[in-house]
């Protein structure tokens, strides 16, 4: 009698492929930002100098753009998860050798990838290369998964990466300049949503240099206020663009200079981070703006500033 | 105002129905008169030289070659397979995330195929919900599902629209519950149920895993996840099954009758099923939620259809149970299979009692052998179905030509084929995965068969090629109370045949039915 027929146990390979219980150790970790604050540019530094201490990292694109991934591959735009499956028929169809790629000190690399400009779901493309990875055991033998994702927390399909078992901390790379706080704070509120129900905690802010005014105090001053701290203060260094010129990291480009301990500090630092992190308490605009007069920023009180080119500011104050 | 004669449609002494009131001749002068002012007509001949062209192997080719487009898949989305795992517990309201038009959808398909009232709600998300996310709508459509219904269970699905504007289900109904709008300690699981990835299959999957999982690993984190202690039990998982209220029954008679320590995991057998005494039962029978919870105890795991239990069963091993993995086992090879595994995990011995049924069912293939052997079938239906199926059809004798499965895939495909190979019955046979009733259509043209077996929908198939249609699948519209039929085990593989059986001799009587002309023999007896 035939007892192979209708029957069927599951391959071993198969139950390994579908796990989805996290390794506990596991640090899960997200930078977010305003567009163009130079995320992409910081993660990469950073997570070059984690591999540096020995971590083994993955990093997770969440950006349409796929530009997460390049100093540390050294290529253009990896090919992306979205870009495969639509060329595969569907998610499914894809095998996780066939996303990933290697780079850096053996930093692993996905790009979620997602639509052109103006056209269809970013959004949706993040929970679906999300589930697609978790699914397929990416985050099996790793001590790290970094997310970079663009811009603010613009919909449901960018919160992906804080939702419940997901990054564990967030670090929201700013800036002195007042866009950069107002979405730095835009993004708490994003957090400040998952946080209560999950574990999501920010892990504080980190500060590009911009040489804007007083931008020390005032970025320190702005994670005070929300409840959190001033990681790091990033200071603005030549070097980083000939690396990045070079598709390359500063740790990779350089290893011996300044800007790379400065990379390596922020690592440590966010390595020794864990489970430190917060609630964020965001700030209302009104109190955004007056924290920018506390620091001189904005004349207190100074109405007659607001709306007023700096000719016409420059002619008011020599009558 | 008076109406000639001629222009009377109806007349009260003698109503017509639709199908003959249509055929008046002032309809027909309607139809046409509409079709030429209207509808931009081309000639007829110019219709019957394309209709007759589908029909060849150069079309089937470019049918085949067809990449863009769908035409009647064969399949139902997510969040209808996870309302089907849903209503198989104590007390359980499903509530799907989502538009109204969805549910109202979900609703009437299981009411025209179990010709019972379906409840679930809708979370009704319209544009606004859209743009700000359904946060509110969870809010209120828990607290107000919670007091007008009274479950003991909420399951929550979610739909295409809840998923691409990214809602998280586990934070909105903490939320929730932080709001006050059910109790600290009520249970809602959820499953995210994409309705554009997979299938109906996909979605019982994902949502008999939200479920274990959820009473497993600490309710969403409202108390300590469980600890395993193996007792000496078994669970079984059935599957997105259309033929659930005869199976379940069939199969707690079986497992009964061998003495197994069972828990079933999902029976919907009897809220499908509830009896007309002036009672409404918006919820009736199923797994009772302890009962959930004590399943993780159980030593092993068996699912009917393994490929609506993919994740399922993948969670379960990881539990540290065994588990055993079938294909809706229809026949007898098949329920030989999955009883001797049921007895080799119990170690209860198979009794007499359905030694004796195996026998019967022996027979009365043995019995009809005459009219199966060596008859062509085309089949389709959902993955685990169509392998039970063609299983048997190996098993009568009867060559399955063409085996479809929109929704089945690569694993699908290796194992129909191996099916088909281990049959000198099945050489001919060949499998179409991921494919639909249009291109069932060409292959019906190209390779004719004597039968098709699929759902309702292949009625349309039956009229357009001429193939006689034997309905076993979901939906069953047009036919009332097959569901009530158990498919599985000995008394199952039984009520296949008879089905088949029927058709057969059906056809056999259509084409000896004139007087005096075409009836040779002694045609009482077949």
């Amino acid at each position: 009698m035939l007892l192979t027929v209708g029957k069927r146990r599951l391959p071993a390979k198969k139950t390994k492929r579908k796990k989805e219980v996290l390794v506990s150790g596991l640090r899960q970790i997200a930078f977010y930002g305003k567009g163009g604050i130079g995320k992409s540019t910081t993660s990469q530094n950073t997570l070059a100098a984690l591999a540096e201490m020995g971590q083994r990292i993955l990093i997770v694109g969440c950006d349409p753009k796929a530009d997460s991934t390049r100093l540390i591959l050294h290529s253009k735009a990896q090919d992306t998860i979205l870009h495969l499956a639509a060329q595969a028929g569907s998610v499914e169809d894809l095998e996780i050798e066939d996303v990933m790629k290697i780079g850096y000190r053996n930093i692993r690399c996905v790009e979620s990838g997602g639509p052109e400009p103006g056209v269809g779901c970013a959004g949706r493309g993040v929970i679906t290369s999300i589930n697609f990875l978790e699914e397929n055991g990416a985050y099996e033998d790793i001590d790290y998964v970094s997310y970079d994702v663009l811009g603010d927390v613009v919909c449901g399909g960018f919160a992906m990466p804080i939702r419940e078992n997901k990054a564990q901390e967030i670090y929201i790379v700013m800036s002195g300049e007042m866009m950069a706080m107002y979405a730095a704070n835009n993004i708490c509120k994003g957090i400040l949503k998952y946080a209560n129900s999950g574990g999501v905690r920010l892990g504080g802010l980190i500060c590009n240099e911009r040489k804007t005014d007083r931008e020390y105090d005032l970025a320190d001053a702005l994670a005070k206020r929300l409840g959190s701290k001033l990681i790091h203060f990033v200071p603005r260094d030549n070097v980083v663009q000939h690396a990045e010129l070079r598709r390359m990291t500063v740790i990779e480009y350089a290893p011996d200079c300044k800007q790379a301990d400065e990379y390596r500090t922020l690592a440590k630092k966010i390595h020794e981070n864990a489970g430190k992190g917060v609630i964020p308490k965001p700030v209302t605009m009104d109190e955004l703006e007056d924290l920018l007069m506390e620091f001189g920023i904005m004349k207190k009180e100074d109405e007659s500033l607001i709306g007023k080119a700096k000719v016409e500011e420059e002619a008011a104050v020599c009558v | 105002m008076e109406r000639t004669e001629k222009a009377k449609s109806q007349n009260a002494d003698n109503v017509l129905d639709h199908f003959n009131l249509f055929r008046q001749p002032q309809y027909l002068e309607m139809f046409e008169k509409k079709k030429c002012e209207f509808e931009n007509p081309v000639p007829a001949e110019e219709v019957e030289k394309i209709r007759e062209w589908t029909k060849s192997w150069e079309y089937r080719e470019k049918n085949f070659a067809r990449e863009a487009i769908s035409i009647n898949p064969s399949k139902a989305c997510q969040p209808l397979g996870a309302i089907f795992a849903a209503v198989g517990f104590e007390g359980t309201l499903p509530f799907v995330h989502g538009s109204q038009g969805c549910v109202a959808y979900f609703r009437s398909h299981f009411s025209r195929h179990f010709k019972e009232p379906s409840s679930c709600v809708s979370s009704s998300m319209t544009e606004d919900a859209a743009v700000f996310g359904g946060l509110n709508n969870m809010i209120d459509g828990l607290a107000n599902s919670f007091s007008l219904y009274k479950p003991k269970m909420i399951a929550v699905s979610t739909t295409c629209m809840a998923e691409v504007i990214g809602d998280d289900l586990n934070a909105f109904i903490k939320n929730a519950r932080d709001k006050g709008s059910i109790p600290q300690d009520f249970d809602v699981p959820f499953a995210h149920t994409p309705s554009f990835v997979g299938s109906h299959i996909t979605g019982y999957d994902n949502m008999m895993k939200g479920i274990l999982s959820y009473f497993w690993d600490g309710k969403a984190g409202t108390v300590p996840p469980l600890e395993r202690k193996p007792v000496d039990r078994i669970n079984i998982i059935g599957g997105f099954d259309p033929y659930t209220v005869g199976n379940m029954r069939e199969l707690k008679r079986m497992l009964s009758l061998m003495g197994v320590n069972y828990l079933i995991l999902s029976d919907n057998s009897d809220v499908w099923d509830t009896p007309t005494d002036g009672t409404f039962r918006m919820y009736d029978g199923g797994t009772k939620l302890t009962e959930i919870s004590d399943a993780i105890h159980s030593k092993a795991t068996v699912s009917i259809q393994g490929f609506c239990t993919e994740k399922t069963i993948s969670y379960i091993n990881e539990k540290g149970q065994q588990t055993a993995v079938f294909h809706c086992p229809i026949g007898v090879r098949a329920t030989d299979a999955f009883l001797m595994e049921i007895s080799k995990l119990t170690g209860k011995p198979i009794p007499e009692e359905l030694e004796k049924e195996r026998g019967r069912l022996v027979d009365a293939i043995a019995d009809s052998n005459a009219h199966i052997h060596g008859k062509r079938f085309a089949l389709f239906g959902d993955p685990d179905m169509t392998l039970g199926l063609t299983g048997f059809l190996l098993e009568l004798g009867a060559e399955p030509i063409h085996v479809l499965c929109t929704n089945g895939g690569k694993e699908w495909e290796e194992k129909a084929k191996t099916l088909l190979e281990a049959s000198p019955f099945g050489k001919n046979g060949s499998v179409y995965a991921g494919k639909d009733l249009w291109h069932m259509r060409s292959l019906l043209f190209t390779e004719p068969v004597d039968f098709l077996i699929g759902n309702t929908y292949a009625k349309y198939l039956e009229r357009d090629t001429g193939t006689p249609l034997i309905r076993i699948g979901f939906p069953i519209f047009d036919r009332h109370h097959h569901h009530r039929y158990p498919i599985w085990g000995y008394q199952g593989g039984l009520n296949v045949l008879v089905w088949i059986l029927n058709k057969i001799f059906d056809e056999m009587d259509k084409n000896t039915i004139v007087p005096a002309k075409s009836d040779y023999s002694y045609d009482i007896i077949r």
